[in-house]
């Protein structure tokens, strides 16, 4: 990936309010560089929910976009709680958001789903008390 | 449908967005969970909320949705209006609640595959064949 774009955003884990900021930037430069819609939306999706995770879990982390021609690879990594049983947390509808966070429209159990439906591949690193690092990867040209 | 008829079907004020009023909108979602909307939502459309917060902004922006309408006489704050007015999100706000502002869209005809002028609304107040008079159900 010696050739690739990179753009860092600190996530920030303090304000709910400013969950989201990351993918907002990232999908003004996608469109600047002129990839697809589609893929932009997927993308953004994708992100916002881990963005809004790292938010509700982990007080926030690093995001990481690569893009190189055919690829793009967003990489979300934290050093919250880490995902205790991550099957179960893929599952739709399961949560362990508190519930000021549902109250606040997020946090019904569809972060992790979501981020799998809207990318190509999905590979989560995740230790109990140590953190999570989630890979979202996007084939260019499919 | 257009913008403006959303909010003239609603009775609607318009908090930001004149310039757009003119923008078609072609379905509709009702929902104070955003993450479903994140979900479910396929075309461009209209997301009408009880929730209020700079969260709902940003899943429009994320979903390249360019109305919301905030039901339930919900005001929302500066701070959330002006965020959209810079990313050219249209807001309303109608003192409907939500139940009955998704039925007078869906009669109107917004997001429906079927026919609206032959589908029968008995409301009498937003089906397209009697005209728009925007008057109250009571």
């Amino acid at each position: 990936m010696s050739e690739a774009l990179h753009y860092h955003f600190d996530v920030d884990g303090a304000s709910f309010a400013n969950a989201g900021r990351a993918s907002v930037e990232t999908k003004k430069l996608l469109r600047q560089l002129g990839v697809s819609p589609e893929i932009i939306r997927s993308i953004s999706v994708a992100m916002y929910e881990g963005e809004i995770n790292m938010v509700i879990h982990a007080h926030g982390g690093d995001a990481d976009v690569y893009i190189t021609e055919d690829t793009i690879i967003i990489i979300l990594k934290d050093v919250g709680p880490g995902i205790r049983n991550v099957e179960e947390a893929m599952k739709e509808g399961f949560s362990t958001a508190p519930e000021n966070i549902r109250a606040l429209g997020f946090g019904a159990g569809m972060g992790l789903p979501n981020m799998k439906r809207y990318s190509d591949e999905m590979h989560i690193d995740t230790k109990v008390g140590v953190g999570t690092t989630i890979e979202l990867w996007y084939h260019l040209n499919k | 449908m257009k913008i403006s008829q959303v909010a003239e079907i609603l009775n609607a004020n318009v908090l930001t967005g004149e310039d757009m009023l003119d923008h078609e909108v072609h379905s509709a979602c009702g929902s104070d969970m955003m993450s479903d909307v994140l979900a479910f939502v396929k075309d461009q459309g209209v997301l009408l909320s009880g929730l209020i917060n700079v969260q709902v902004i940003r899943t429009l922006l994320m979903m390249d949705m360019n109305c919301v309408v905030f039901v339930r006489g919900k005001v929302p704050p500066a701070g959330i209006v002006d965020f959209a007015a810079e990313n050219g999100v249209v807001v309303l706000q109608t003192a409907l609640p939500m139940f009955e502002s998704c039925g007078r869209l869906y009669c109107a005809g917004l997001g429906r595959k079927d026919q609206p002028e032959e589908a029968a609304c008995e409301c009498g107040c937003c089906s397209p064949a009697e005209g728009l008079n925007g008057n109250d159900h009571e």
